[in-house]
């Protein structure tokens, strides 16, 4: 028989895994669609078959465990990950790429572990950081933005080609991002003044997302609004946002106060990468994140600390992959040593004093 | 999460945690409290319907009594007396089940009623403030009085707790945070004047001048019931509303929303100078003390969406729910799950034909609509148990240590702080049912605890045993002894 039938409590809330999932990937749709908009049917393609491979390596995965798929499909939670593998993939990748992470999102990223709750990485940071060691190449050819239908978007044959064919793509259509730009000059001895950012930063397009970048990381703006859609609905706590966003905007202002030459601003690295993104919907994973508020704080900051380290003294251009692994490791230490405490005991869990002294 | 987690420490904010479930008490709030409930074919009369001792048969099978009589004593320090409900005749003293999820047979004393329902001797007091404190708790006692909201703990000794450690503010439970109940509300809202003047006998027999009333803001009609009622009284009953959360009834929320303070871990509210009494209490308390009334009979809500007429009914402690049930348009037929209390705490039973006792405060039939009952899913970790949780424990790691048999470490985040309020399951969008969990790894704590007391306590007897045996047979050798050398000594002297 079944248990709530039987055991305290009698009624429940409406919430249900199924839904939480349906509400991330439902932020996540105007960030996505902006960005097949401004790259064109590749990204769409890619995007497709990013969360199609994820469904079908899930499914494999359930049915070799003998648990049942159909079921478990539904929540929702393959999908999710299949399509945050997308975001953070360049919108021109060869389609095997996004097979490839959706594979390792899901086989080594959950599957392994158990399934879903139990792994201690974030699936799909764990793909794409192991693409990008994987295949440099293909993970760090960046296609600038176009505008629908414009003599530079790709046709939908060129597209399929692109995607599926391995076309190269037409120059005068890839260029850098705009942290993996600053990295070169500052590389190259010039500072931020005479560098090429300087002409080509724009903080309306870097806000709006007209840059080059991942599929769906590149508008800021549309990430935010679906973030807050999130913290709206409660889906997701403001703990781990505003500290990650809080502790990349200080430790920016304070290196630019430094050295303004050599270290970008705030307004620069809240609007690059995949900060908004890392902060809104990947450290926010509730499955690889601390679970107590305080915990949370640490983690966000730990993650905004590891992004700004990364990108100003790493090898890599981006950190926020890197970054949210590494917390992610650290997320069970929090959560032995950062626990709420507990009514009528202190926060090591000893009984409070008694009036009087009294224990 | 939810927002109410914005204390990140939880030290700062005063109310920590909690769920808001929906209320579902629009269909009995608005109806006064039915008194014309007819009075059944035959009572049971439950032996222990308190914390505590069960009470001692003081009548013989086939005695008549009368209405307030008292058909059972309290046994030993925690119990309480039980008294007739009506008029009539004690047919049978035998085991019946509880109202218990187990439905165990209990000693039950079966009362068929005369139908002439008649008191017995009551006297009335004019002044009950003339009597000494102490008084007061005893007439408390004489008269059965526990604690009306659910735990059922005799009242007197809490009272007298209070005059032991010097009670500074006496709260008064008017919260009902549990959904579908309304019967404190219409309590309050049809009998706030005998309600206020139970506080103050209270305030009398505890020697305290502080009373406050914790009502919540979504019974704003009590609210203004109790705020006439006390205002003759000066500060001495405020009436308060607080906010509408689950489970702002718990005792240690309240206190730490009227007081900012909290309990000891493993204190009593008492150690911190403020004792709670819900308000159905302080109404028993004054029938009690100012009419001489022992608590025969209660307020208990009737509802979930398999009875057609839900309603709050004045019933005599004793009659079968099937019986109230029936009264307020049960279909069985529609009920998957009865409940006895509310919907978060409340106890399953396994069927109807079990007795009103003092301590329920609510009869649910439940559809199977209304406890969308659906099969557990995998964790995801989301931490709205722990956002949700108001003793600020780790539902989910408990859970976690539970399931892979780790009890011991369970303890570690708190298992035995739980409360079973049930906001943790009552969020879980994975439908997990943590109380479950966490009743079962306490139960099998304390039985551990109990088979490792009893192991040491065999062994114990068996040490001690050999040793009887032992010195018995060094004894029984000494005696031989002195047997022999005497019989040696007779026969030397004979010799």
């Amino acid at each position: 028989m079944n248990l709530s039938l039987l055991s305290a409590p009698f009624t429940r809330s409406d919430s249900q895994v199924q839904g939480i999932m349906a509400a991330v990937m439902l932020a996540l749709v105007p960030a996505t669609v902006f960005g097949v908009v401004i790259f064109g049917w590749p990204a769409f393609f890619l995007w497709t078959v990013t969360v199609l491979s994820a469904l079908v390596f899930e499914a494999a995965c359930l049915a070799l465990a003998g648990k049942p798929v159909n079921a478990i499909l539904r929540d929702g939670s393959a999908m999710l990950s299949g399509w945050l593998v997308a975001m953070t993939l360049p919108p021109w990748a060869p389609w095997w790429i996004g097979v490839v992470g959706a594979g390792i999102a899901i086989v080594v990223g959950k599957q392994v572990f158990g399934g879903l709750g139990q792994n201690p990485f974030n699936p799909a940071m764990l793909a794409r950081v192991a693409l990008l060691v994987a295949f440099p190449l293909e993970m760090t050819t960046w296609t600038l933005p176009s505008l629908p239908f414009s003599s530079s978007a790709p046709g939908l044959f060129d597209s399929l080609a692109i995607t599926f064919a391995g076309a190269p793509a037409v120059d005068g259509m890839t260029g850098p991002t705009l942290i993996g730009n600053w990295k070169t000059e500052l590389s190259q001895g010039r500072g931020l003044s005479e560098s090429l950012i300087s002409g080509h930063y724009n903080v309306l397009a870097a806000i709006l997302g007209w840059k080059a970048g991942s599929l769906g990381e590149t508008s800021s703006l549309l990430v935010v609004v679906g973030g807050l859609w999130l913290l709206k609905k409660k889906i997701i706590s403001w703990h781990i946002p505003l500290s990650l966003l809080t502790t990349v905007a200080l430790s920016a202002s304070v290196f630019a106060l430094i050295d303004g030459e050599r270290y970008a601003g705030p307004v620069f690295h809240l609007t690059s990468g995949a900060v908004m993104l890392a902060a809104f919907f990947i450290a926010t994973d509730y499955v690889t994140s601390p679970s107590s508020p305080a915990g949370q704080l640490i983690f966000g900051a730990g993650c905004g600390l590891f992004i700004f380290v990364i990108r100003t003294w790493g090898a890599y251009p981006e950190g926020a992959g890197f970054s949210v692994l590494l917390m992610n490791a650290l997320t069970p230490v929090i959560d032995h040593y950062v626990r709420p405490r507990i009514y009528g005991r202190d926060l090591k869990g000893r009984p409070l004093d008694l009036p009087g002294g009294r224990r | 999460m939810a927002a109410l987690s914005f204390f990140p420490f939880g030290t700062s904010g005063r109310i920590r945690g909690g769920v808001h479930p929906e209320p579902r008490k629009e269909s009995t709030a608005d109806r006064p409290i039915e008194t014309a409930f007819p009075l059944p074919e035959r009572l049971y009369l439950s032996l222990q319907q308190h914390a505590g001792q069960p009470a001692e048969p003081v009548v013989r099978v086939g005695e008549k009594v009368l209405r307030g009589q008292l058909l059972a004593a309290g046994q030993g320090a925690i119990s309480a007396p039980v008294h007739a409900p009506t008029s009539g005749v004690v047919t049978d003293i035998l085991e019946y089940p509880a109202a218990h999820p187990s439905a165990l047979p209990t000693p039950t004393l079966l009362l068929e009623p005369d139908g002439e329902n008649r008191w017995i001797e009551t006297c009335e007091l004019a002044d009950p403030f003339s009597l000494p404190p102490e008084e007061i708790s005893t007439r408390v006692g004489a008269a059965g009085v526990v604690g009306m909201g659910g735990a059922a703990f005799p009242s007197a000794v809490k009272l007298n707790l209070g005059r032991k450690t010097r009670i500074q503010t006496l709260l008064i439970n008017g919260g009902e945070c549990e959904p579908y109940l309304t019967c404190d509300d219409r309590l309050m809202r049809e009998r706030a004047a005998d309600v206020v003047d139970g506080i103050l006998i209270m305030l009398h027999g505890l020697e305290c001048n502080q009373a406050i009333v914790g009502i919540e803001d979504n019974k704003p009609e009590a609210f203004a019931a109790m705020s006439a009622a006390a205002a003759p009284y000066g500060g001495k009953v405020q009436v308060q509303q607080v906010p509408s959360l689950y489970p702002m009834g718990w005792d240690k929320q309240l206190i730490r929303y009227f007081t900012g303070k909290e309990v000891p871990a493993g204190g009593r509210s008492a150690d911190i100078g403020v004792l709670m009494h819900n308000v159905a209490t302080a109404y028993a308390v004054q029938q009690a003390v100012r009419f001489g009334r022992p608590l025969v009979s209660r307020i208990v809500t009737v509802s979930g969406s398999a009875v057609s007429a839900p309603r709050n009914v004045e019933a005599p402690i004793g009659t079968l729910l099937a019986d109230l049930l029936a009264f307020c348009g049960h279909r069985p037929e529609d009920t998957a799950s009865y409940v006895m209390g509310g919907p978060m705490m409340g106890d399953f039973l396994p069927h109807p034909r079990v007795p009103l006792v003092k301590g329920a405060c609510g009869i649910l039939a439940l559809s199977r609509q209304e406890v969308a009952a659906s099969d557990a899913k995998a964790c995801i970790r989301c931490a709205r148990c722990v956002s949700a949780c108001p003793a600020g424990l780790l539902p989910l790691e408990m859970m976690a240590r539970i399931r892979a048999g780790q009890l011991e470490s369970a303890l570690g985040y708190g298992l035995k702080d739980c409360i079973s309020c049930g906001s943790c399951s009552y969020v879980c969008p994975s439908e997990i049912p943590l109380v479950h969990y966490f009743k079962y790894a306490s139960g099998e704590l304390v039985a551990r605890e109990q088979t490792k007391h009893r192991t040491e306590q065999t062994k114990r007897l068996a040490e001690e045993r050999q040793a009887r045996f032992e010195r018995q047979k060094r004894e029984q050798a000494a005696l031989a002894a002195q047997r022999k050398a005497q019989a040696q000594r007779k026969t030397e002297e004979a010799a």
